[in-house]
């Protein structure tokens, strides 16, 4: 399965891609569900040391509002998008030198705190950033190109899905490698890392910054699609959606993230259609049974009955 | 000779229990030095004060003649010294060779992000290493799934995989089964001795301190009551009242004489 991992990889993206053709609408969502994927890969590299994060909706939102906030001088989404995960990244940094200090419940909590100071101070300096109304977004440039919007949304579209394929390719060799490696170790044996004259802290913080990254372009992205940015982007709910998406989809391989992720989005479009409202509870049900049934996620599920064929 | 380690007058006390009670020692290049006494006599404490895991209150270390007192445990593994534990620390969700990797790769250096961990070369000395100790067979399986053996020199095939130039090892045959216990211990030996370790290590076993020790350090409430050859320091009866009694039990009642035991 592992093996097979690269080419599943490009077939789900040139699924996307049809499907994307095939109904218009659902560029949109799979848009959305790839940014989202992104920060779930972030907040999977976090569940392979043992630690949750409930809070990366700061770093979401906060590549999202650099993007609203620069978007009228920098103008180019190509420019908007490195410049918001950078700060994504420098914000990982500096948050992440405090909350690697911290394992378990205390290092969850802390990043929710975090992620909900963020969010008021969004909601309450409404000078700077409008409150609850949020920013508006215009129409980015794509290469200099001023495009008209359905063009732009495929532009984004191949973005997002470029990216995606970038940080998949590149989570998944960092988890083989040693850091990845000794990142899985702090799960099972810290002590162990610093007796061997590994810096514990040091691991955890580069998958940290990683993970401010990832969340911060798929910020970026978000706001670039939806072309508006509000609080809610920074709420908890928000958060708590990437740790659902995360174990949804499975912290066992690198496609997991966006699997989760393009499940959740697909969910959660049908299930409003249909019973608007008991969409929640469906989602509910459907982690619950995950958790219960499959603890490998859905990654974990398709991974188990590959095995079977093969053995078969 | 000279000396690798020298402890000066350690002192810790855990509320009014002293775990070190002015231990002064050193530890020559390229011996086996055993440790023996009761339990509580302070021997880990000992161990955790030479690595940095604890901070003695008074007194201080020296490793090849710099001061190491107070360092943390990754800044005196970096100046070659490595442990071992009495209960294994493995990496229980990575494979035997997985674990012996990270430990080459904590040596090598530990940042690369993109190069795998079971690189040729890594793999090729991680294997090398279990097949050493023997544990060939059971490089593949997770480190869970070992006995306490096998758990056991794994434990210590990490602490070797670093190079240290002194080995500390906390009662490496403890939990062993008695039938696999001096298979182990010749094993250890033969690596140790083929790479240059010098090695001090707490044991319970007279049999195996008697075969390998080149001396023996009798330690008794955070105290060395006594220092020597093996040969010499076990037929001291002092040393047999306080320790050698306690160790083996079935052996014959040594007449006692002045005050009690330990706690």
């Amino acid at each position: 399965m592992r093996r097979a991992e690269p080419l599943l990889a490009l077939a789900a993206a040139a699924a996307m891609v049809v499907a994307a053709l095939a109904a218009p609408w659902l560029k949109f969502v799979l848009t959305i569900a790839l940014a989202k994927g992104m920060a779930a890969l972030g907040i999977m590299l976090l569940l392979r040391a043992g630690q949750v994060s409930f809070g990366h909706a700061l770093y979401v939102s906060f590549g999202a509002y650099t993007v609203a906030f620069l978007a009228p001088t920098l103008r180019d989404s190509l420019l908007l998008l490195p410049v918001a995960a950078a700060m994504a990244t420098a914000l990982g940094l500096v948050v992440g030198l405090f909350v690697s200090r911290y394992r378990q419940i205390f290092f969850g909590m802390l990043n929710l705190a975090l992620s909900m100071v963020f969010f008021s101070l969004l909601e309450k300096l409404y000078h700077i950033t409008h409150g609850t109304d949020g920013i508006r977004v215009a129409l980015p440039t794509m290469l200099g190109q001023a495009l008209e919007r359905t063009s732009f949304e495929w532009a984004i579209f191949g973005v997002a899905l470029a990216l995606a394929l970038l940080f998949g390719w590149f989570a998944r060799a960092y988890l083989d490698a040693p850091m990845g490696q000794a990142l899985a170790g702090i799960k099972t044996r810290e002590t162990r890392l610093e007796f061997m004259g590994v810096p514990a802290r040091h691991v955890l913080l580069s998958a940290y910054v990683l993970s401010a990254l990832m969340a911060g372009c798929g910020g970026a992205i978000i706001a670039m699609t939806t072309r508006h940015v509000t609080p809610l982007l920074a709420y908890w709910t928000a958060s708590g959606e990437l740790v659902f998406i995360a174990i949804l989809g499975g912290a066992g391989g690198v496609i997991g993230p966006f699997l989760g992720a393009v499940t959740y989005e697909l969910v959660r479009v049908y299930a409003a259609a249909i019973l608007a409202e008991a969409w929640q509870a469906i989602l509910g049900t459907v982690l619950l049974l995950v958790i219960l049934f499959a603890p490998g996620g859905l990654w974990g599920m398709l991974a188990a009955l590959f095995r079977r064929r093969r053995a078969a | 000779m000279t000396a690798l380690l020298e402890a000066r007058g350690l002192r810790l006390a855990f509320g009014g229990v002293r775990a070190a009670d002015g231990i002064d020692l050193d530890v020559m290049q390229g011996e086996f030095l055993a440790i023996i006494g009761p339990n509580g006599a302070g021997k880990t404490t000992f161990i955790n004060m030479a690595t940095g895991y604890l901070r003695p209150q008074a007194g201080s270390i020296a490793y090849e003649g710099r001061p190491i007192t107070g360092l943390s445990p990754r800044a005196i593994v970096r100046r070659g010294i490595a442990r071992s534990f009495q209960l294994p620390q493995l990496f229980t969700e990575h494979t035997v060779l997985e674990n012996a990797a990270l430990a080459v790769a904590a040596r090598e250096g530990i940042w690369s992000p993109l190069a795998p961990l079971l690189r040729p070369r890594w793999r090729e000395e991680a294997a090398a290493l279990l097949g050493s100790f023997g544990l060939a067979a059971l490089a593949d399986i997770r480190a869970d799934a070992l006995n306490e053996g096998a758990r056991k020199l794994a434990d210590i095939a990490m602490a070797v995989a670093l190079r240290p130039r002194l080995l500390l090892m906390d009662e490496p045959t403890s939990g062993v089964a008695a039938a696999e216990k001096m298979g182990i211990v010749e094993t250890l030996v033969r690596v140790l001795r083929e790479a240059r370790v010098t090695a001090v290590f707490v044991e319970h076993d007279m049999e195996v301190v008697e075969r390998f020790a080149d001396r023996v350090a009798v330690w008794s409430q955070g105290r060395i009551a006594a220092l020597g050859p093996p040969a010499r320091v076990l037929a001291d009866p002092a040393v047999q009242r306080e320790v050698i009694g306690i160790e083996k039990a079935g052996a014959p009642p040594v007449p006692a004489a002045g005050e009690g035991g330990h706690a």
